[in-house]
């Protein structure tokens, strides 16, 4: 088993900076999530891993492999693509098997005619056969194999290309968004299975995906890409508790992060809306600054309590939980709050209500984005 | 479709498609005909469909005997053949390249391609016959197969439909181990049969019956394909016989017609059974 490794990838089309100095090293059997909006460049970041586009700058290694030069062919790398790219004309059985047939069968024997006169050729085309059942059997698609794509549902054709990538056994698997052409519940259930799989076959696995829950969920550590920077690679844990950057903060979560524009004052505190936020922020008086925190992390008071003043704008119920949409500070911001149903019961539409903010929740951003420290004697001046 | 009531705007549309289909068919209409007639009766005033005495036993098997048909039917077929074979060959790899490769030209190339399909071969008839004659193979099947072995419309149509194929089934391909010649013959070519159906069609129908070029390189009998040999037929041996003579064009024409319906169905199949999508 070996880890694969981009490391000081760079592309552009011209003027048009596709990836700048990206480095994303997966460890042996690690499953590695890709996650960023359209356009950031995980898409060519994958394909430059299969040898499908050659990057400006930077190499691919698997293990201590240098790849950077190889044919996709010669790369031993399997790929999942969003598409599925079933060959039309052959049947499931046929497009699993063809990764075989290309690399245990010599030219001549995989000749029509000519082919199955040649010795050997038998033996090795009986293997393939067991080889692609047993992998449509662990797949449940062994019914499937006399089918042609065209007759299949979009969840049958994604088994199908998952068992092509599957049957060679390869050094390391990448997949590109292949869930996203399935409906909602397939997608949650496929999630699973593709975990799973990655499981019991152990393989290095790269996953593109532009679904921040569908990285979160799956992925042993997630890199977070935008603008074709790579903006923080780590444990879907940190990604989410502690970004590195206020574009990460952003794109993970649902729903959004809460983001409020604010000043570091001369004491090194933050107000809002006229109360100490925060404090001891590592950062020069005057600064202009983000602040962020989770929708859970707001606690909401009645109106007599202490803590910022807001009204409650709307009310989602989503069944396990309940999204509360507040008006701050007279229509210049509004936020969203995330409470168990039961605590939600207490607010109606246009009451007025108090937000405090649990100590540790508060996250600032500096005016370019990265994250600033806060000393640890930060105290949540809002909770009174 | 089926319980569509007899009204009279169907009426009058099937009549009036009727009428244009009766236009385009009465010259093969009387063509059959004609090949059914005794001599006599093709020159009478009275125009007659039906023939009062049938001759057309008399008819075929002058044109089988007066004229080496067997021999000319077969050179249309040689010559037919070689000229789609080459164009398919050629125009097949060449399309994949410049729908699907990227290197420095293609654009050119292309831009090449859409001039060539405006040159007619009347305006490169002369050099190519002056080089042919001066390589002496005139009347060869060389000579009638080779200005056409390299069709830029073939690369065209191809390349039109290659790049309506969805780039990620040939990247597939290349990361199950394919070479670029794999990816033509495993990947293209079968998913390429109504494309290369339809051209055959035209290259086939163009070509069986092209007079222009064979009258330039062919002047013996041995070496003509069908419809200069019916040219032959009427300047030596037909004279006014033209019952035969509209027999041997019933013997041309028919190897065309059964080719293309058998194309057609194929070319149907061909249509339905590629589910190219996704």
């Amino acid at each position: 088993m070996s880890g694969l490794a981009l490391r000081g990838i760079s592309k552009a089309y011209g003027d048009n900076h596709i990836l700048r100095d990206v480095t994303i090293e997966a460890k042996p059997g690690e499953f590695v999530a890709l996650v960023g909006p359209s356009g950031c460049g995980k898409t060519t970041l994958l394909r430059i891993a299969a040898g499908l586009d050659h990057p400006d700058r930077g190499g691919v290694w698997l293990g201590e492999r240098d790849m950077t030069a190889m044919r996709p062919s010669e790369r031993d790398i399997a790929m999942v693509f969003q598409s599925y790219a079933l060959y039309p004309h052959l049947t499931a059985g046929q497009n699993i098997a063809v990764p075989l047939a290309m690399r245990d069968l010599t030219v001549w024997q995989r000749l029509p005619w000519i082919g199955s006169l040649l010795p050997g050729q038998r033996v090795i085309r009986a293997d393939i056969q067991r080889r692609v059942f047993e992998t449509a059997r662990s797949l449940k698609i062994d019914q499937l194999l006399d089918r042609k794509p065209a007759q299949m549902s979009g969840g049958q054709r994604q088994r199908v290309a998952l068992g092509r990538a599957l049957v060679r056994s390869p050094a390391a698997f990448l997949m590109d968004e292949p869930l996203s052409n399935l409906d909602a519940n397939l997608r949650v259930h496929t999630r699973s299975e593709i975990v799973e799989l990655h499981r019991r076959a152990g393989v290095t696995t790269l996953y593109v995906t532009h679904d921040q829950a569908e990285a979160l969920s799956m992925a042993d550590r997630v890199a977070v890409m935008m603008g074709g920077r790579l903006l923080q690679f780590d444990t879907p844990e940190a990604i989410y508790g502690n970004p590195a950057h206020v574009e990460v903060a952003r794109f993970i979560g649902s729903p959004q992060i809460n983001l409020l524009a604010g000043e570091v004052d001369a004491a090194h505190g933050i107000r809002i809306g006229g109360r100490l936020f925060v404090e001891g922020v590592g950062a020069t008086p005057g600064t202009r600054v983000t602040i962020g925190f989770r929708p859970e992390a707001i606690k909401l008071g009645g109106p007599g309590q202490a803590g910022l003043g807001a009204s409650v704008q709307r009310i989602e119920f989503l069944g396990s939980e309940t999204l509360v949409f507040l008006e701050f500070a007279r229509g210049e911001a509004s936020l969203v709050a995330k409470l168990a149903p039961a605590e939600a019961t207490f607010f109606r539409p246009g009451q007025a209500v108090t937000i405090a903010v649990a100590s540790g929740e508060v996250l600032v951003f500096g005016a370019d984005g990265s994250r600033l420290s806060v000393s640890p004697a930060m105290r949540m001046a809002a909770n009174g | 479709m089926t319980t569509q009531a007899w009204t009279l705007a169907r009426a009058l549309r099937l009549a009036f498609l009727s009428a244009g289909a009766l236009i385009f068919l009465a010259p093969y209409v009387w063509m059959l005909s004609t090949a059914m007639k005794p001599r006599e009766e093709i020159f009478s005033s009275s125009l007659t469909l039906i023939p009062e005495r049938w001759a057309a036993v008399e008819n075929f098997s002058k044109a089988f005997t007066r004229v080496p048909m067997l021999q000319l039917l077969m050179n249309g077929v040689i010559v037919c053949a070689v000229i789609l074979v080459v164009q398919v060959l050629v125009a097949l790899p060449c399309a994949y390249a410049l729908a699907k490769l990227r290197f420095p030209g293609a654009r050119l190339m292309i831009a090449g391609i859409m001039l060539g399909l405006l040159v007619p071969i009347h305006a490169t008839a002369l050099p190519i016959y002056v080089a042919l004659s001066g390589a002496g193979v005139l009347n060869t099947y060389f000579a009638l197969a080779a200005p056409f072995m390299i069709s830029v419309f073939a690369i065209f149509l191809f390349l039109q439909f290659f790049r309506a194929m969805p780039d990620d089934l040939i990247n597939a391909a290349r990361l199950d181990g394919m070479s670029e010649l794999a990816i033509v013959l495993r990947v293209i070519v079968p998913n390429a049969w109504p494309a290369i159906t339809a051209f055959s069609i035209f290259s086939v129908v163009a070509h069986w019956n092209d007079l222009f070029w064979p009258q330039i390189v062919v002047t013996e009998t041995a070496m003509a394909p069908p419809p200069l040999g019916l040219i032959f037929f009427r300047a030596a041996e037909a004279g006014d016989d033209y019952g035969a003579l509209m027999a041997a064009t019933v013997v041309v024409t028919v190897p065309l017609l059964a080719a293309f319906l058998l194309a057609q169905r194929r070319f149907i199949e061909g249509i339905t059974l590629t589910g190219l999508k996704g």
